[in-house]
Protein backbone atom coordinates (compact mmCIF):
# COMPACT_ATOMS: atom_id res chain seq x y z
CA UNK A 1 0.00 0.00 0.00
CA UNK A 2 2.61 2.89 1.26
CA UNK A 3 4.69 1.36 -1.94
CA UNK A 4 1.75 2.16 -4.39
CA UNK A 5 1.59 5.82 -2.39
CA UNK A 6 5.37 6.38 -2.83
CA UNK A 7 4.94 5.61 -6.42
CA UNK A 8 1.98 8.06 -6.64
CA UNK A 9 4.01 10.77 -5.62
CA UNK A 10 6.91 10.41 -7.77
CA UNK A 11 4.49 10.50 -10.62
CA UNK A 12 3.21 13.34 -9.62
CA UNK A 13 6.12 14.79 -8.57
CA UNK A 14 7.34 14.36 -12.59
CA UNK A 15 4.42 15.23 -13.77
CA UNK A 16 4.69 18.56 -11.80
CA UNK A 17 8.23 19.34 -13.27
CA UNK A 18 6.53 18.45 -16.72
CA UNK A 19 4.30 20.89 -16.06
CA UNK A 20 6.41 23.69 -15.12
CA UNK A 21 8.91 22.72 -18.41
CA UNK A 22 5.70 23.28 -20.66
CA UNK A 23 5.53 26.90 -19.46
CA UNK A 24 9.23 27.76 -19.22
CA UNK A 25 9.24 25.85 -22.46
CA UNK A 26 6.66 28.20 -23.90
CA UNK A 27 8.44 31.59 -22.88
CA UNK A 28 11.95 30.50 -23.99
CA UNK A 29 10.67 29.85 -27.60
CA UNK A 30 8.74 33.02 -27.55
CA UNK A 31 11.73 34.77 -26.67
CA UNK A 32 13.46 33.06 -29.49
CA UNK A 33 11.05 33.08 -32.03
CA UNK A 34 11.05 36.70 -31.08
CA UNK A 35 14.45 37.19 -31.80
CA UNK A 36 15.42 35.29 -34.67
CA UNK A 37 12.56 37.06 -36.30
CA UNK A 38 13.85 40.33 -35.54
CA UNK A 39 17.14 39.23 -36.67
CA UNK A 40 15.94 37.99 -39.68
CA UNK A 41 14.56 41.10 -40.12
CA UNK A 42 17.91 42.82 -39.59
CA UNK A 43 16.04 43.81 -35.84
CA UNK A 44 17.43 43.24 -32.52
CA UNK A 45 14.44 42.20 -31.11
CA UNK A 46 13.47 42.03 -27.45
CA UNK A 47 16.50 43.44 -26.31
CA UNK A 48 15.80 46.22 -23.25
CA UNK A 49 13.99 43.67 -20.42
CA UNK A 50 16.76 41.87 -18.30
CA UNK A 51 20.01 40.90 -20.39
CA UNK A 52 18.95 40.21 -24.12
CA UNK A 53 15.65 40.97 -23.17
CA UNK A 54 14.99 37.49 -21.86
CA UNK A 55 12.38 38.41 -18.95
CA UNK A 56 10.34 40.11 -22.06
CA UNK A 57 7.90 37.08 -21.90
CA UNK A 58 7.57 36.98 -18.09
CA UNK A 59 6.71 40.79 -18.55
CA UNK A 60 4.29 40.22 -20.82
CA UNK A 61 2.83 36.09 -19.40
CA UNK A 62 2.54 39.01 -15.74
CA UNK A 63 0.49 41.92 -18.57
CA UNK A 64 -1.70 38.64 -19.61
CA UNK A 65 -2.32 37.17 -16.76
CA UNK A 66 -3.60 41.01 -15.30
CA UNK A 67 -5.90 41.32 -18.51
CA UNK A 68 -9.60 41.36 -18.25
CA UNK A 69 -11.01 38.15 -19.53
CA UNK A 70 -14.08 39.19 -21.71
CA UNK A 71 -16.40 37.10 -22.97
CA UNK A 72 -19.07 38.08 -25.64
CA UNK A 73 -22.26 38.54 -24.97
CA UNK A 74 -23.49 36.17 -27.56
CA UNK A 75 -21.00 33.57 -26.63
CA UNK A 76 -21.69 30.10 -24.99
CA UNK A 77 -19.91 31.04 -21.82
CA UNK A 78 -18.98 27.36 -20.51
CA UNK A 79 -17.09 26.26 -24.03
CA UNK A 80 -15.47 29.51 -24.40
CA UNK A 81 -13.76 29.13 -20.74
CA UNK A 82 -12.97 25.39 -21.56
CA UNK A 83 -11.57 26.20 -25.14
CA UNK A 84 -8.01 27.50 -24.47
CA UNK A 85 -7.96 25.20 -21.12
CA UNK A 86 -8.42 21.98 -23.65
CA UNK A 87 -5.97 23.68 -26.13
CA UNK A 88 -3.04 23.96 -23.39
CA UNK A 89 -3.45 20.37 -21.10
CA UNK A 90 -3.23 17.95 -23.68
CA UNK A 91 0.09 18.61 -25.10
CA UNK A 92 1.20 18.97 -21.88
CA UNK A 93 -0.18 15.23 -20.81
CA UNK A 94 0.99 13.99 -23.88
CA UNK A 95 4.77 15.67 -23.09
CA UNK A 96 5.04 12.82 -20.33
CA UNK A 97 5.79 10.01 -22.72
CA UNK A 98 8.04 11.74 -24.59
CA UNK A 99 11.55 9.71 -23.86
CA UNK A 100 14.10 12.78 -23.10
CA UNK A 101 16.54 10.35 -22.21
CA UNK A 102 16.36 5.96 -21.40
CA UNK A 103 15.54 7.22 -17.26
CA UNK A 104 13.71 10.40 -17.86
CA UNK A 105 10.01 9.57 -19.09
CA UNK A 106 7.55 9.83 -16.52
CA UNK A 107 5.81 6.74 -18.12
CA UNK A 108 6.56 4.56 -20.93
CA UNK A 109 3.40 3.30 -21.85
CA UNK A 110 2.78 0.45 -24.43
CA UNK A 111 0.63 2.49 -26.55
CA UNK A 112 2.79 6.10 -26.07
CA UNK A 113 2.99 6.72 -29.63
CA UNK A 114 -1.32 6.58 -30.06
CA UNK A 115 -1.37 8.43 -25.95
CA UNK A 116 0.18 11.04 -27.94
CA UNK A 117 -1.68 11.10 -31.29
CA UNK A 118 -5.16 10.64 -29.06
CA UNK A 119 -3.74 14.08 -27.35
CA UNK A 120 -2.78 16.06 -30.08
CA UNK A 121 -5.97 15.18 -32.04
CA UNK A 122 -7.78 17.46 -28.91
CA UNK A 123 -6.28 20.65 -30.45
CA UNK A 124 -8.55 20.76 -33.50
CA UNK A 125 -11.44 19.87 -30.59
CA UNK A 126 -10.23 23.14 -29.01
CA UNK A 127 -10.30 25.31 -31.87
CA UNK A 128 -13.51 24.09 -33.09
CA UNK A 129 -14.45 24.90 -29.79
CA UNK A 130 -13.22 28.05 -29.99
CA UNK A 131 -14.20 29.34 -32.87
CA UNK A 132 -17.87 28.20 -32.95
CA UNK A 133 -18.40 29.38 -29.03
CA UNK A 134 -17.45 32.89 -30.03
CA UNK A 135 -20.32 33.76 -31.64
CA UNK A 136 -17.97 36.15 -34.19
CA UNK A 137 -17.80 35.14 -37.87
CA UNK A 138 -14.02 35.25 -37.99
CA UNK A 139 -13.59 32.75 -35.27
CA UNK A 140 -16.13 30.72 -36.68
CA UNK A 141 -13.99 30.58 -39.69
CA UNK A 142 -10.99 29.86 -38.73
CA UNK A 143 -12.23 26.89 -36.71
CA UNK A 144 -13.69 25.61 -40.37
CA UNK A 145 -10.36 25.82 -41.55
CA UNK A 146 -8.83 24.38 -38.82
CA UNK A 147 -11.13 21.57 -38.72
CA UNK A 148 -10.44 20.90 -42.65
CA UNK A 149 -6.97 20.98 -42.16
CA UNK A 150 -5.86 19.46 -39.58
CA UNK A 151 -8.21 16.47 -40.73
CA UNK A 152 -6.21 16.25 -44.02
CA UNK A 153 -2.85 16.44 -42.87
CA UNK A 154 -3.65 13.88 -40.63
CA UNK A 155 -3.64 11.80 -43.13
CA UNK A 156 -0.09 11.46 -44.19
CA UNK A 157 0.99 12.37 -40.74
CA UNK A 158 -0.28 8.89 -39.47
CA UNK A 159 1.02 7.36 -43.02
CA UNK A 160 4.15 8.61 -41.82
CA UNK A 161 4.17 7.47 -38.03
CA UNK A 162 3.01 4.09 -39.38
CA UNK A 163 6.18 3.88 -41.39
CA UNK A 164 8.44 4.81 -38.60
CA UNK A 165 6.14 1.89 -36.30
CA UNK A 166 6.23 -0.73 -38.87
CA UNK A 167 10.37 0.18 -38.92
CA UNK A 168 11.00 -0.34 -35.43
CA UNK A 169 8.05 -2.87 -34.20
CA UNK A 170 6.72 -0.86 -31.68
CA UNK A 171 4.38 1.54 -30.08
CA UNK A 172 6.44 2.55 -27.19
CA UNK A 173 8.82 5.40 -27.73
CA UNK A 174 10.81 4.30 -25.51
CA UNK A 175 11.38 0.95 -27.85
CA UNK A 176 11.26 2.78 -31.07
CA UNK A 177 13.99 4.91 -29.65
CA UNK A 178 16.03 2.00 -28.97
CA UNK A 179 15.68 -0.19 -32.20
CA UNK A 180 16.95 2.69 -33.36
CA UNK A 181 19.89 2.76 -31.47
CA UNK A 182 23.08 4.24 -34.19
CA UNK A 183 21.16 4.12 -37.36
CA UNK A 184 18.46 6.34 -37.23
CA UNK A 185 15.69 6.15 -39.07
CA UNK A 186 16.05 9.02 -41.48
CA UNK A 187 19.61 7.59 -42.57
CA UNK A 188 17.22 5.25 -44.69
CA UNK A 189 16.04 7.01 -47.74
CA UNK A 190 12.42 6.03 -46.97
CA UNK A 191 12.57 7.50 -43.06
CA UNK A 192 13.82 10.37 -44.93
CA UNK A 193 10.84 10.68 -47.04
CA UNK A 194 9.06 10.12 -44.33
CA UNK A 195 10.79 12.13 -42.00
CA UNK A 196 10.03 15.16 -44.32
CA UNK A 197 6.86 14.58 -44.79
CA UNK A 198 5.99 14.49 -41.46
CA UNK A 199 7.60 17.62 -40.67
CA UNK A 200 5.58 19.51 -43.20
CA UNK A 201 2.64 17.87 -41.94
CA UNK A 202 3.51 18.69 -38.14
CA UNK A 203 3.89 22.52 -39.29
CA UNK A 204 0.42 22.04 -40.82
CA UNK A 205 -0.80 20.30 -37.40
CA UNK A 206 0.23 22.81 -35.07
CA UNK A 207 -0.93 25.61 -37.44
CA UNK A 208 2.27 27.57 -37.67
CA UNK A 209 3.19 29.42 -40.83
CA UNK A 210 3.15 28.70 -43.66
CA UNK A 211 0.14 27.01 -43.15
CA UNK A 212 -1.55 29.23 -40.09
CA UNK A 213 -4.72 29.36 -42.06
CA UNK A 214 -6.53 29.27 -38.93
CA UNK A 215 -5.21 32.71 -37.47
CA UNK A 216 -4.87 34.62 -41.28
CA UNK A 217 -4.59 38.32 -39.52
CA UNK A 218 -5.15 39.28 -43.15
CA UNK A 219 -8.22 38.13 -43.42
CA UNK A 220 -10.07 36.59 -40.29
CA UNK A 221 -8.12 39.26 -37.75
CA UNK A 222 -6.78 36.77 -35.54
CA UNK A 223 -9.11 33.66 -36.55
CA UNK A 224 -10.55 31.49 -33.65
CA UNK A 225 -8.97 33.40 -30.65
CA UNK A 226 -10.37 37.05 -32.13
CA UNK A 227 -12.61 36.91 -28.80
CA UNK A 228 -10.08 35.82 -26.25
CA UNK A 229 -8.47 38.37 -23.93
CA UNK A 230 -5.41 37.98 -22.02
CA UNK A 231 -4.88 34.57 -20.12
CA UNK A 232 -7.27 32.86 -22.83
CA UNK A 233 -5.41 34.44 -25.38
CA UNK A 234 -1.99 33.17 -23.54
CA UNK A 235 -3.39 29.74 -22.68
CA UNK A 236 -3.59 29.25 -26.85
CA UNK A 237 -0.29 30.44 -27.05
CA UNK A 238 0.96 28.35 -24.41
CA UNK A 239 -0.81 25.60 -26.08
CA UNK A 240 0.78 26.39 -29.54
CA UNK A 241 4.31 26.57 -28.43
CA UNK A 242 3.66 23.17 -26.23
CA UNK A 243 2.29 21.51 -29.31
CA UNK A 244 5.50 22.63 -31.76
CA UNK A 245 7.23 21.00 -28.91
CA UNK A 246 5.61 17.95 -29.16
CA UNK A 247 5.56 17.48 -32.88
CA UNK A 248 9.33 18.33 -32.90
CA UNK A 249 10.22 15.65 -29.60
CA UNK A 250 7.94 13.32 -31.36
CA UNK A 251 10.08 12.80 -34.42
CA UNK A 252 13.28 13.26 -32.47
CA UNK A 253 11.87 10.17 -31.14
CA UNK A 254 10.65 8.43 -34.42
CA UNK A 255 13.20 9.71 -36.99
CA UNK A 256 16.41 11.19 -35.09
CA UNK A 257 16.72 8.03 -32.82
CA UNK A 258 16.04 9.90 -29.29
CA UNK A 259 18.54 10.45 -27.71
CA UNK A 260 21.39 8.25 -29.48
CA UNK A 261 24.74 9.68 -31.20
CA UNK A 262 24.87 8.62 -34.80
CA UNK A 263 26.61 5.74 -35.30
CA UNK A 264 27.52 5.44 -31.72
CA UNK A 265 26.09 3.81 -28.86
CA UNK A 266 25.64 5.48 -25.46
CA UNK A 267 26.11 2.34 -22.87
CA UNK A 268 26.13 2.32 -18.94
CA UNK A 269 23.27 4.24 -17.37
CA UNK A 270 25.17 6.97 -14.91
CA UNK A 271 23.66 10.55 -14.25
CA UNK A 272 26.93 11.92 -16.71
CA UNK A 273 25.11 9.74 -19.31
CA UNK A 274 21.95 10.45 -18.81
CA UNK A 275 22.27 14.18 -18.65
CA UNK A 276 24.44 13.59 -22.27
CA UNK A 277 21.21 11.44 -23.74
CA UNK A 278 19.05 14.40 -22.39
CA UNK A 279 20.88 16.61 -23.80
CA UNK A 280 21.53 15.11 -27.13
CA UNK A 281 17.74 14.79 -27.42
CA UNK A 282 16.53 18.47 -26.28
CA UNK A 283 19.22 19.84 -28.92
CA UNK A 284 17.72 17.70 -32.36
CA UNK A 285 14.11 18.83 -30.71
CA UNK A 286 15.52 22.76 -30.42
CA UNK A 287 17.13 22.13 -33.37
CA UNK A 288 13.88 21.41 -35.25
CA UNK A 289 11.61 24.15 -33.50
CA UNK A 290 14.53 26.45 -34.79
CA UNK A 291 14.19 25.67 -38.60
CA UNK A 292 10.08 25.63 -37.56
CA UNK A 293 10.83 29.12 -36.41
CA UNK A 294 13.11 29.66 -39.48
CA UNK A 295 10.43 28.52 -41.69
CA UNK A 296 7.84 30.62 -40.71
CA UNK A 297 9.74 34.10 -40.90
CA UNK A 298 10.96 33.01 -44.37
CA UNK A 299 7.78 32.11 -46.68
CA UNK A 300 4.23 33.79 -47.06
CA UNK A 301 1.22 31.83 -46.19
CA UNK A 302 -0.28 29.47 -48.87
CA UNK A 303 -3.61 29.89 -50.37
CA UNK A 304 -6.08 27.62 -48.87
CA UNK A 305 -7.28 25.32 -51.91
CA UNK A 306 -2.82 25.52 -52.85
CA UNK A 307 -2.42 24.09 -48.78
CA UNK A 308 -5.19 21.63 -49.54
CA UNK A 309 -4.02 19.99 -52.90
CA UNK A 310 -0.64 20.19 -51.50
CA UNK A 311 -2.07 17.86 -49.00
CA UNK A 312 -4.28 15.44 -51.49
CA UNK A 313 -2.75 15.75 -54.48
CA UNK A 314 1.35 15.39 -53.35
CA UNK A 315 1.68 14.05 -49.68
CA UNK A 316 -1.01 11.83 -49.30
CA UNK A 317 0.39 10.08 -52.42
CA UNK A 318 3.79 10.10 -51.33
CA UNK A 319 3.63 9.03 -47.85
CA UNK A 320 1.53 6.02 -49.42
CA UNK A 321 3.90 5.06 -52.01
CA UNK A 322 6.61 5.54 -48.93
CA UNK A 323 4.84 3.16 -47.04
CA UNK A 324 4.86 0.75 -49.52
CA UNK A 325 8.30 0.53 -50.34
CA UNK A 326 9.19 0.03 -46.86
CA UNK A 327 6.62 -2.71 -46.50
CA UNK A 328 8.59 -4.32 -49.55
CA UNK A 329 11.97 -3.57 -48.10
CA UNK A 330 10.77 -5.12 -44.78
CA UNK A 331 9.60 -8.35 -46.72
CA UNK A 332 12.44 -8.91 -49.00
CA UNK A 333 15.07 -8.15 -45.60
CA UNK A 334 13.29 -10.94 -43.93
CA UNK A 335 13.59 -13.51 -47.27
CA UNK B 1 3.75 12.22 -63.58
CA UNK B 2 7.12 13.55 -64.74
CA UNK B 3 5.94 17.15 -64.43
CA UNK B 4 4.59 17.12 -61.07
CA UNK B 5 7.59 15.44 -59.54
CA UNK B 6 9.90 18.50 -61.45
CA UNK B 7 7.85 20.73 -59.71
CA UNK B 8 8.18 19.17 -56.62
CA UNK B 9 11.76 19.25 -57.15
CA UNK B 10 12.09 22.81 -58.34
CA UNK B 11 9.70 23.96 -55.62
CA UNK B 12 11.89 22.37 -52.83
CA UNK B 13 15.00 24.34 -54.20
CA UNK B 14 13.04 27.44 -54.42
CA UNK B 15 11.95 27.04 -51.07
CA UNK B 16 16.25 25.97 -49.84
CA UNK B 17 17.44 29.46 -51.75
CA UNK B 18 14.87 31.34 -49.94
CA UNK B 19 15.57 29.43 -46.66
CA UNK B 20 19.37 30.66 -47.28
CA UNK B 21 18.25 34.19 -47.87
CA UNK B 22 16.63 34.51 -44.76
CA UNK B 23 19.52 32.81 -42.66
CA UNK B 24 21.78 35.29 -44.92
CA UNK B 25 20.51 38.13 -43.38
CA UNK B 26 19.84 36.36 -39.67
CA UNK B 27 22.98 36.21 -39.61
CA UNK B 28 24.00 39.51 -40.64
CA UNK B 29 24.19 42.71 -38.22
CA UNK B 30 21.13 44.56 -37.33
CA UNK B 31 20.74 47.94 -38.58
CA UNK B 32 18.06 49.17 -36.30
CA UNK B 33 19.87 52.28 -34.14
CA UNK B 34 18.84 52.31 -30.06
CA UNK B 35 17.07 55.13 -30.42
CA UNK B 36 17.40 57.02 -27.26
CA UNK B 37 21.29 55.75 -26.68
CA UNK B 38 22.12 56.20 -30.48
CA UNK B 39 21.34 58.83 -33.15
CA UNK B 40 21.81 58.96 -36.18
CA UNK B 41 23.43 61.61 -38.72
CA UNK B 42 20.58 63.65 -40.33
CA UNK B 43 20.85 64.54 -43.67
CA UNK B 44 21.65 68.05 -44.43
CA UNK B 45 18.69 67.97 -46.28
CA UNK B 46 16.38 67.42 -43.59
CA UNK B 47 13.45 70.06 -43.30
CA UNK B 48 12.82 71.10 -39.65
CA UNK B 49 11.37 74.47 -38.53
CA UNK B 50 13.34 77.28 -39.68
CA UNK B 51 16.37 78.86 -38.32
CA UNK B 52 18.40 81.77 -38.54
CA UNK B 53 21.69 81.36 -40.28
CA UNK B 54 24.75 82.03 -37.99
CA UNK B 55 27.18 83.78 -39.84
CA UNK B 56 30.34 82.25 -39.06
CA UNK B 57 32.56 84.83 -38.83
CA UNK B 58 31.08 87.20 -36.82
CA UNK B 59 28.73 85.07 -34.95
CA UNK B 60 25.77 87.22 -35.68
CA UNK B 61 22.64 86.60 -37.99
CA UNK B 62 22.16 87.68 -41.51
CA UNK B 63 18.67 89.03 -41.19
CA UNK B 64 18.00 92.66 -42.22
CA UNK B 65 14.25 92.89 -41.68
CA UNK B 66 13.00 92.93 -44.91
CA UNK B 67 9.56 91.16 -43.32
CA UNK B 68 9.54 89.42 -46.81
CA UNK B 69 9.40 86.17 -44.95
CA UNK B 70 6.39 87.50 -42.84
CA UNK B 71 4.58 88.62 -45.58
CA UNK B 72 5.28 85.68 -47.77
CA UNK B 73 4.33 82.76 -44.93
CA UNK B 74 0.95 81.44 -45.79
CA UNK B 75 0.26 80.00 -42.59
CA UNK B 76 1.20 83.63 -40.50
CA UNK B 77 3.43 82.00 -38.21
CA UNK B 78 6.85 84.47 -38.32
CA UNK B 79 6.26 87.48 -36.50
CA UNK B 80 9.05 89.89 -37.08
CA UNK B 81 10.15 93.22 -34.47
CA UNK B 82 12.60 95.60 -35.75
CA UNK B 83 13.24 98.61 -34.83
CA UNK B 84 15.77 101.48 -36.71
CA UNK B 85 17.35 102.82 -33.64
CA UNK B 86 18.33 107.13 -33.78
CA UNK B 87 20.90 107.90 -36.60
CA UNK B 88 21.67 104.45 -37.98
CA UNK B 89 21.15 103.48 -41.34
CA UNK B 90 19.43 100.32 -41.34
CA UNK B 91 16.85 98.62 -39.47
CA UNK B 92 17.77 95.70 -36.67
CA UNK B 93 15.69 92.69 -35.57
CA UNK B 94 15.11 92.74 -32.04
CA UNK B 95 12.72 89.45 -32.06
CA UNK B 96 11.88 86.84 -34.75
CA UNK B 97 9.20 84.59 -33.60
CA UNK B 98 8.45 81.83 -34.85
CA UNK B 99 4.68 79.99 -34.29
CA UNK B 100 5.88 76.52 -35.55
CA UNK B 101 2.40 74.92 -34.51
CA UNK B 102 1.38 76.34 -37.40
CA UNK B 103 3.93 76.42 -39.67
CA UNK B 104 2.94 73.54 -42.69
CA UNK B 105 7.12 73.49 -43.60
CA UNK B 106 6.39 75.12 -47.49
CA UNK B 107 9.97 76.76 -47.25
CA UNK B 108 8.22 79.62 -48.94
CA UNK B 109 10.46 82.12 -46.24
CA UNK B 110 13.43 80.17 -47.01
CA UNK B 111 12.92 80.80 -50.36
CA UNK B 112 12.04 84.54 -50.51
CA UNK B 113 14.81 85.91 -47.94
CA UNK B 114 17.10 87.86 -50.16
CA UNK B 115 19.93 87.97 -47.82
CA UNK B 116 20.13 83.80 -47.26
CA UNK B 117 19.23 84.40 -43.87
CA UNK B 118 16.96 81.60 -42.88
CA UNK B 119 17.65 77.67 -43.32
CA UNK B 120 15.77 74.21 -42.13
CA UNK B 121 17.58 73.10 -38.85
CA UNK B 122 18.52 70.02 -37.88
CA UNK B 123 16.28 69.25 -34.92
CA UNK B 124 13.79 66.28 -35.34
CA UNK B 125 13.45 65.67 -31.41
CA UNK B 126 11.07 68.26 -30.74
CA UNK B 127 8.85 67.21 -27.63
CA UNK B 128 6.59 69.03 -25.42
CA UNK B 129 3.94 69.42 -23.33
CA UNK B 130 2.38 72.22 -24.17
CA UNK B 131 2.04 73.82 -27.40
CA UNK B 132 3.38 76.89 -26.01
CA UNK B 133 6.85 74.82 -26.07
CA UNK B 134 6.79 75.18 -29.76
CA UNK B 135 6.94 79.08 -30.15
CA UNK B 136 10.94 80.17 -30.75
CA UNK B 137 12.60 82.95 -30.11
CA UNK B 138 15.06 82.45 -33.22
CA UNK B 139 17.54 85.49 -32.12
CA UNK B 140 17.56 84.00 -29.48
CA UNK B 141 18.46 80.73 -30.82
CA UNK B 142 21.15 82.16 -32.69
CA UNK B 143 22.96 84.02 -29.55
CA UNK B 144 22.64 80.22 -28.01
CA UNK B 145 23.67 78.29 -31.38
CA UNK B 146 26.45 80.51 -31.64
CA UNK B 147 27.73 79.65 -28.34
CA UNK B 148 27.85 76.02 -29.43
CA UNK B 149 29.08 76.39 -32.42
CA UNK B 150 32.38 78.23 -30.84
CA UNK B 151 32.39 81.34 -32.42
CA UNK B 152 33.36 84.32 -30.99
CA UNK B 153 30.51 87.00 -31.33
CA UNK B 154 32.17 90.11 -33.05
CA UNK B 155 30.79 93.96 -31.88
CA UNK B 156 30.73 95.71 -35.13
CA UNK B 157 33.60 98.30 -33.67
CA UNK B 158 31.67 101.81 -35.95
CA UNK B 159 28.41 101.34 -34.89
CA UNK B 160 29.54 99.68 -31.17
CA UNK B 161 27.33 102.74 -29.54
CA UNK B 162 24.01 102.36 -31.34
CA UNK B 163 23.41 98.69 -29.91
CA UNK B 164 23.45 99.68 -27.01
CA UNK B 165 20.79 102.08 -27.55
CA UNK B 166 18.77 99.56 -29.12
CA UNK B 167 19.39 97.25 -25.87
CA UNK B 168 18.16 100.53 -24.37
CA UNK B 169 14.95 100.83 -26.04
CA UNK B 170 14.26 97.02 -26.02
CA UNK B 171 12.04 97.33 -23.10
CA UNK B 172 9.74 100.06 -24.65
CA UNK B 173 9.59 97.21 -27.36
CA UNK B 174 8.35 95.04 -24.80
CA UNK B 175 5.78 96.76 -23.05
CA UNK B 176 4.43 97.56 -26.80
CA UNK B 177 4.20 94.07 -26.87
CA UNK B 178 1.86 93.88 -23.46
Amino acid sequence: MSDALIQLIIILALALVVVAYAFGNSAILVWVERKLCGHIQRRPGPCEVGPFGLFQTAIDGIKLMGKQIIIPRNADKRLFMVAPVLSFVPPIIALMVIPFSKHVQVRDLDIGLLFVLSLAAMNVLAILIAGWSSANKYSLFGAVRAVAQNVAYEIPLLICLITAVMWTGSLSLGDIVNAQGGTWFIFYPWGFVAFLVYFITGMAETNRAPFDMPEAESELTAGFHTEYAGMGFGLFFLGEYTNMLLMASLATALFLGGYNLPFIELTGDGVMTELLRVFIFLAKAYGMIIVMIWIRWTFPRVRFDQLMNFCWKILIPVSMANLAITALVMKLGEL
Amino acid sequence: MIATIKEIIGGAKSLLVGMSITAKYGMSKTVTAHYPFETLDITPNFRGHIDLVVNTKTGKHKCISCMMCQRTCPSGCIEIKAEKPEGAKKKQLVEYHLDFTKCSLCGNCVEVCPTKALEYSNEYNLVGTSRHDFHFELVERVVKRADAMGIVVVEEKAEEPKPEKAAAEAPVGDDNSE
